[in-house]
């Protein structure tokens, strides 16, 4: 009699977990975007210097690497998320103020937010609604994003705006495949710490707003 | 960017290779080989991405 009983209550409590996670996630996400764009905002305001990039970037993956794997399992672990993505929404200051102050570039700014926007909903609700499993594509985007990695690494001293172009182009369907993936991996049971999964989804939005920005500058002119 | 910059974001993107590439292994030998029906269901809406960004392009 406790068999077919097991059997029954399994799923459920297990579609239970997924809600649970997929909320939990998604609930953090939403806390830490809004945050993250305080403190862009702090930034902007302060007019913080273009070194403010590189050192709250390097801040915050100081708190990723070795900071969160500690933490993750614990209360702890939401304060390194907000401490991490509220660096990361530091870090954008200095680039935000000079888009800022291109005659169309609150528009740029705000088409790369709702661009972001749009991108993000898209995939991750198609992601949960089709209930695929995208695992399969974790070789293939780990691969391509250590070769931008790599090509991101050259262009900072050959300068290249194709390749620069091109980078960015790149990060956005890495970025693209990873929500794909990172959501399906919500899912199907590969990843259970919501914290995690909201850096992991953080992180894919931050570089495809990053870099959309970019794109949406050099086509709008500005460089 | 000045020199200093150039090389604060090289060291930068230098650790994250290193930290990154032992976990890119795991993930490249640990994943599980998708069907043709499974990267058409991935690459169609990556494909709507890149005519979404043309979109943007357009209008701005």
């Amino acid at each position: 009699m406790a068999t077919p009983e097991l059997v029954r209550t399994r799923p459920i409590e297990a579609t239970f977990a997924t809600n649970k996670l997929i909320r939990n996630t998604y609930t953090l996400l939403s806390m830490t975007l809004i945050f993250s764009a305080l403190m862009a905002g702090v930034s902007v305001m302060l007019r913080m210097p273009p070194m403010t990039y590189l050192l709250a970037l390097g801040g915050a993956f100081v708190l990723m690497w070795f900071v969160l794997p500690r933490t993750a399992n614990s209360a702890k672990g939401l304060g390194v998320v907000f401490g991490i993505t509220g660096l990361l929404g530091f870090s954008l200051g200095p680039m935000l103020a000079m888009y800022l102050s291109l005659p169309n570039g609150p528009q740029l700014v705000g088409m790369a937010f709702a661009g972001t926007g749009v991108i993000f909903l898209g995939l991750s609700g198609y992601a949960l609604l089709s209930r695929k499993d995208f695992s399969f594509m974790g070789g293939f985007l780990i691969t391509g994003f250590l070769v931008v990695l790599m090509a991101a690494l050259a262009n900072i001293f050959l300068a290249i705006p194709a390749l620069s172009l091109a980078i960015s182009s790149a990060v956005i369907f890495i970025m693209s495949g990873f929500i794909l993936y990172d959501t399906s991996r919500m899912i199907h049971g590969g990843q259970t710490n919501y914290i995690i999964a909201t850096v992991g989804l953080y992180l894919n939005i931050f570089n495809i707003f990053v870099h959309l920005l970019h794109i949406l500058g050099v086509m709008g002119g500005d460089d | 960017m000045e020199l200093w910059m150039k090389i604060g974001s090289a060291i930068l993107l230098v650790t994250m290779l290193v930290i990154i590439f032992p976990q890119a292994k795991r993930m490249m030998k640990e994943s599980p080989k998708g069907s043709a029906s499974d990267w058409t269901s991935a690459l169609i809406p990556i494909g709507l991405v890149a005519v979404f960004i043309i979109f943007l392009i357009m209008v701005v």
